[in-house]
């Protein structure tokens, strides 16, 4: 697998616009971005109201993951294209759900809305109507996904990967530092993970670091490739950029999103819980 | 009720009334053009005191980005079309409002 197998740039996207079987999806958590402006053609997926379960705190199950896609206009077998803001945070994480549910051809937008506003490209308000179609998912790939279980098992066994930005991981801030910081849950993190923040893989535009810049990251901050990764962040948006420079850019075979993330972990009673700077 | 994401709220001139700011670091600031007009859709990225990278909005209608940061010193990296990208630097404090005008 290389890099344009899974990650494709903004010059790419405005010459293949128009190809048959080829969807722009921006997703979001806050959708009036898509509205005020998006790439000619993409749909939007909210990832807050379509993407979650309304009740319980989980994802849609593989039935409404498909009625989702089949309401989009989205077939089986298009290539879809996914781009978004906060530095394709929430694409990124469409990315990983998609492939939950096993669809084959889908494509991150290097650098995401940012890198597209920054080159001042097209934004249209156009919504585009696509035909319904009949989309079929697979059962949720649990190779990717980890739950908590998993991680306490991880203790001190595999890799953790903490993306949180530093004083989110030594227990300062509880929250990433635009949102208001009151949360229930306790401040720390996982012991034994390592924190390399998500945006240490991005430049500042929010294309992806190169390969060899990964590897030597990753590497560095002490992570062992040979072994197994999860990471993690503070819901699963952020460490599933992560999960994508791992698994589909580095293409390491074994690497898990830990959705429930510190929301989930930091309010468990018993677990181990680490202050401070990694051990 | 979904679980609360990590998507940046608007971001307003006035805090929302949901923010007790006695808890509460916060630094506000507004992105201008050397003119004074304010520039809406310019990326304000917070750094902590050794560079690392914290947290990222993207200006309102009124050029305004917002952080719930910690005690300390903090740098505000803005970007925008056209290659622009400026630093200032602030000092956030718990129960404080730290304002900050940047002009592109």
């Amino acid at each position: 697998m290389s890099r344009s197998d899974v990650l494709v740039d903004a010059d790419w996207v405005e010459a293949h616009l128009d190809d048959p079987g080829l969807v722009l999806v921006e997703v979001d958590e806050d959708v009036s971005a898509y509205d005020k402006g998006h790439i000619r053609g993409a749909v939007k997926i909210d990832w807050k109201t379509e993407l979650q379960d309304p009740v319980r705190r989980d994802f849609v199950d593989k039935t409404g993951f498909e009625q989702l896609l089949s309401d989009k206009g989205i077939a089986n077998d298009d290539l879809v294209i996914l781009y978004g803001g906060n530095n394709n945070w929430f694409a990124a994480y469409a990315y990983w759900y998609f492939k939950l549910y096993g669809h084959e051809k889908v494509r991150l937008l290097d650098g995401g809305r940012k890198k597209w506003e920054l080159d001042s490209r097209e934004l249209v308000t156009d919504v585009p109507q696509r035909p319904k179609t009949e989309y079929k998912a697979k059962e949720q790939n649990l190779a990717i996904r980890a739950f908590r279980d998993e991680v306490v098992d991880a203790i001190g066994t595999k890799n953790l990967i903490d993306v949180r930005s530093p004083d989110e991981f030594t227990g300062k801030l509880l929250a990433p530092a635009h949102l208001p910081q009151e949360q229930a849950q306790r401040p720390g993190h996982v012991p034994t993970a390592r924190n390399i923040p998500w945006s240490k893989a991005a430049n500042d535009d929010g294309t992806f670091k190169s390969d060899e810049e990964l590897r030597k990251l990753y590497t560095e901050a002490g992570v062992d490739l040979s072994k197994p990764v999860i990471a993690y962040c503070r819901i699963g948006e952020r460490s599933s950029h992560t999960w994508f420079a791992l698994h589909e850019l580095l293409g390491l075979p074994d690497v898990k999103n830990y959705d429930g993330s510190w929301t989930e972990y930091g309010s468990l009673v018993g677990v181990p819980i680490e202050l401070g700077e990694a051990k | 009720m979904t679980t609360q994401g990590c998507a940046a709220p608007a971001q307003t001139a006035h805090l929302p009334a949901t923010v007790d700011l006695s808890n509460e670091a916060v630094i506000q600031g507004k992105v201008v053009t050397r003119d004074g007009a304010p520039v809406s859709s310019a990326y304000a990225r917070l750094l902590d005191s050794t560079g690392e990278f914290t947290a990222e909005v993207v200006t309102g209608d009124e050029g305004v980005f917002r952080f719930f940061a910690a005690d300390g010193d903090w740098t505000i990296r803005v970007l925008a079309a056209g290659g622009v990208s400026v630093d200032t630097t602030v000092t956030a404090k718990t129960g404080q409002v730290a304002a900050v005008e940047v002009a592109i």
